[in-house]
């Protein structure tokens, strides 16, 4: 056994609130340690004190937040180091990778400054020796043409590029421990994928110890040695990454791992979430009901197209052309899935099939009419949205009554407002909310619940088509798990017809029945859902399957 | 079924729940609430109703510095001896009698004078205080409605710029460009000549002219909403551009414009002293705090510094109150702070 490089003992974290002496805990008493050349895995959903564990080593915490317990590194209580002494550790020896690259990067520096930055502070090399260290340093962290790059400003970088620098950047003096704080969740799963096997090989290479912070336990599968699973601040299991995927003591991480649609096996016909599976495997998935291939087609896109205009220069004009030539029909009941990276177009694709955007080509016609002849107003009852992000989709001077009645106040839906209001209940009842939310505001919400009330509010119109614009995504896995569930007893008990767009490729696996790839604004590929995986033709198609974390799988045994 | 609805708190009911921990802010609340009913009372003729008669002598000074000396006595010498008889020459004599008895059919009160007022007296013998509380009345009333003026242009034409953009936000900030590149002062110099003089000419005038931040604010402000998830839901569900400008953003933007408010209220105050200093505010038969420091300037040479004294005392109690209460006002509002609690 290697010896340890850091150990946590028995750490809580709680936060001053207000001006009173309310405290709220964040951590709760949690100890596990890192051994030399290993890394371990933080896992949990939001809230459950991972950020704040690793971010209470460094000492990066907030000015309210008072850390107790003992955090042992090299002999010393970092707990009780004092401000010098962190800011020589920091960066020197534990180094920080941050989830979001584009906002830890300077804007206005070019990165190749920010680069040297930690090398003429911490270890007083000259400007010319900490260029050259710099170069060399872009260069392992494998970005093309490194020289170049130096003087390149972040914002002439893609997403993976800017992780690399911001690696590289934690790399520049030989840290021994590197924490990696979702490093990867920004990205796209193919970048996410180079970025995973970049940090293994530095990891190898540079003999150091990896904290990975992640929610996603398939990417800790297959980076980490040990995981450490985390929930309300407290410690619910630590072990092997074996003996997590394979015999998972605790019923939370049975449960995690259980509710997170995957792309291996047939396709369950519901997930379970949390609180469910903790109780036993009692009721089987059930096989889904197959959908009637005859149902009439209740949406059709042909063509459609959207181009931009960027300005150029001081009077040119240059076309961006976000969706090239579209064609889709949609029958009732079923559900069309919506894949690719970010910036191939799936959003505006949404956004203009309601005319929240206008196309500049092609039609949508919807029961066989032509969206542009009928009024606008008519159309938007049948097509609904719903939005990726719950926290923004709400109007926050609403309470979700008013929200609720509002479009149905708009479309004479009801004939007096107490008819409104109980339609209201009934939905809100219907998506699984209780009758005391609809006096209630959105922040009193969980992002989960915001995404109901979201949906219900596109249920008031009683539309035909639903576009779900990345509606699980911002969701955390269980949650997630329980709004899949509602959106398919909502598509069976009303019949309605989803566009699901999304990057994740599991759940669009389980909600679909057709699969669109698209790059580039075009679609790439076309095919029945399970076709598509098993069988895909497009070499596109291919590599965004390969990126696809699948969590722990155990090495083959010679 | 028709259960006993929950309802939750609302945005409004947690801003004062805030607010009400404010120490600062609720004394500052309190202190402007005194001065909103002096305004009222004095609307109402209740208090300082009288505050043009002269109730003291000229340039009285205040209760607390107590009566001006009695003037030397030896000025000129009172002559001695009897008076001259000049009847025999004055062509008027004969009809002495007669004045005589037509004045006797009038009374004349001589009003005691007094020797000292609470704050003094102005150069007529007019009380101080009186002249404060009644100028209160005008000043904040023009500060409070000229600034209404300036937020509702300004709400008005910055949503329309910031939701529509396009051509008709071009257009509105050249508007706003050709507004901000003339002097201040000289557009107020513009605007004073061609409406007259006037309380409602004062309102105008720096309603008119003190739009254009509000304006910049409000325009950013809604920018940045209309392309929010929450005003497209709208437009998805079919809401129409007004009920979206005004029914979804503008409660979200509420709290800029209200310190804004604020903010201007206090600047307009000044800005109708200023005006009135210089002879462009209110008329000669009302009073404000402008015109109160006017008057004081030529009483300040002869060292009658009490009406200065009063003016300033007021404004400044008012403004500094105001100012903090607005401050206390965008810590409760502003959800950004929220986080602080």
């Amino acid at each position: 056994m290697s010896p340890k490089l850091l150990s946590i003992q028995d750490l809580r974290v709680a936060f001053r609130m207000g001006r009173g002496t309310g405290r709220v805990q964040a951590v709760r008493g949690i100890g596990f340690d890192i051994d030399e050349h290993s890394s371990v895995a933080l896992v949990g959903e939001s809230g459950s004190g991972k950020s704040v564990t690793a971010m209470s080593i460094v000492n990066l915490l907030p000015d309210n937040a008072e850390r107790s317990g003992r955090i042992l590194y090299g002999g010393r209580d970092l707990l009780q180091a004092g401000a010098a002494e962190m800011r020589a550790l920091r960066g020197r020896e534990i180094a920080c990778v941050f989830q979001d690259p584009m906002s830890s990067l300077n804007p206005v520096l070019p990165v190749g400054l920010q680069l040297c930055e930690p090398l003429r502070t911490h270890l007083k090399m000259s400007p010319r020796q900490a260029r050259e260290r710099a170069e060399a340093l872009l260069a392992e962290v494998g970005m093309p043409e490194p020289r170049r790059r130096l003087d390149a400003y972040a914002h002439e970088l893609s997403g993976g590029q800017q992780q690399r620098v911001m690696i590289a950047m934690a790399l520049a003096c030989e840290p021994r421990l590197l924490i990696a704080d979702e490093p990867t969740t920004a990205l796209d799963v193919t970048i996410q994928r180079q970025i995973l096997e970049l940090l293994a090989t530095l990891k190898a290479r540079h003999r150091m110890s990896l904290l990975f912070i992640s929610h996603d336990l398939g990417v800790v599968g297959e980076i980490a040695d040990r995981v450490v699973v985390m929930r309300h601040g407290e410690l619910r299991e630590q072990g092997a990454v074996a003996q997590i995927f394979e015999a998972p003591r605790d019923a939370y991480t049975r449960a995690l791992l259980a509710c997170r649609p995957n792309l291996a096996g047939p396709p369950p016909a519901r997930l379970r979430v949390i609180d469910e599976p903790m109780t036993g495997d009692a009721a089987a998935p059930a096989q889904r009901a197959a959908r009637d291939p005859d149902a009439p087609v209740v949406l059709e896109v042909r063509a459609l197209a959207k181009s931009f205009w960027l300005r150029q220069g001081l009077f040119g004009k240059r076309e961006f052309r976000a969706l090239r030539g579209v064609s889709f029909a949609l029958r009732r009941g079923h559900t069309l899935g919506v894949v690719g990276e970010s910036g191939s177009g799936k959003t505006t694709l949404g956004l203009t099939l309601l005319r929240l955007l206008e196309p500049s080509a092609g039609e949508v016609r919807l029961d066989g009419l032509d969206l542009r002849e009928t009024r606008a107003l008519a159309l938007r009852r049948r097509l609904q949205i719903v939005f990726q992000n719950p926290y923004a989709s709400l109007n926050p001077r609403f309470s979700v009554g008013q929200t609720l009645v509002e479009p149905m106040a708009i479309h004479g839906i009801g004939a007096t407002q107490a008819e409104r209001e109980q339609r209201a209940r009934e939905l809100l009842a219907k998506v699984g909310l209780d009758d005391s939310a609809f006096g209630k505001y959105p922040h009193e919400f969980s992002g989960g619940q915001r995404q109901r009330v979201a949906i219900a509010r596109c249920l008031t119109l009683q539309p035909e088509v639903l576009v779900l614009d990345e509606a699980v995504s911002a969701l955390d896995v269980s949650v997630q798990a329980q709004v899949l569930n509602l959106l398919r007893d909502l598509q069976d008990e009303l019949g309605l017809a989803y566009v699901f767009i999304s990057h994740d490729l599991g759940v669009v696996r389980f909600i679909s029945d057709e699969v669109l790839v698209m790059k580039d604004g075009a679609v790439v590929e076309q095919a029945g859902a399970e076709a598509i995986l098993a069988a895909p033709t497009q070499d596109y198609t291919r590599r965004l399957l390969a990126a696809v974390p699948r969590g722990y799988v155990a090495p083959v045994t010679p | 079924m028709s259960a006993p609805l929950q309802r939750s708190e609302g945005v409004w009911q947690a801003a004062w729940r805030r607010f009400r921990g404010d120490r600062l802010g609720m004394v500052c609340g309190a202190v402007v609430l005194a001065f909103v009913l002096l305004i009222v009372l004095s609307a109402l003729g209740l208090v300082a109703g009288g505050w043009q008669r002269e109730r003291g002598v000229p340039n009285a000074p205040p209760g607390f510095v107590g009566p001006r000396a009695a003037e030397g006595a030896a000025a000129v010498a009172v002559p001695r001896g009897p008076n001259a008889d000049l009847s025999e020459v004055d062509p008027l004599a004969p009809r002495y009698a007669e004045w005589d008895a037509r004045a006797a059919a009038f009374r004349s009160v001589e009003v005691d004078k007094l020797q000292t007022l609470p704050l003094g007296a102005d150069k007529l013998g007019r009380d101080v205080l009186a002249k404060a509380v009644k100028g209160t009345e005008i000043s904040v009333f023009v500060g409070v409605m000229a600034a209404l003026v300036a937020t509702l242009i300004g709400t008005l034409l910055g949503a329309v710029a910031g939701f529509f953009g396009g051509r008709s936000g071009d257009l509105l900030e050249w508007l706003y460009n050709v507004f901000t590149s003339i002097p201040g002062i000289l557009l107020i110099f513009a605007f004073a000549a061609v409406f007259g003089r006037g309380i409602g000419t004062v309102v105008l005038i720096l309603g008119l002219t003190g739009w254009t931040g509000i304006y910049r604010l409000v325009r950013a402000e809604f920018i940045k909403h209309a392309v929010r998830d929450y005003v497209r839901a709208a437009q998805a569900i079919g809401a129409s551009a007004a009920s979206r400008m005004f029914r979804h953003i503008l409660p979200n933007v509420s709290h800029v414009i209200l310190v804004q408010l604020s903010i201007l209220t206090v600047g307009f105050i000044k800005a109708e002293v200023i005006l009135s200093y210089l002879g462009l505010g209110v008329p000669v038969d009302q009073v404000s705090w402008g015109t109160m420091l006017a008057e004081a300037q030529s009483e300040l040479l002869l060292g009658h510094w009490w009406q200065l004294a009063a003016a300033t005392l007021f404004m400044a109690v008012f403004v500094t109150a105001f100012s903090l209460l607005t401050d206390a006002l965008r810590d409760a509002l502003d959800p950004k702070l929220r986080g602080a609690e």
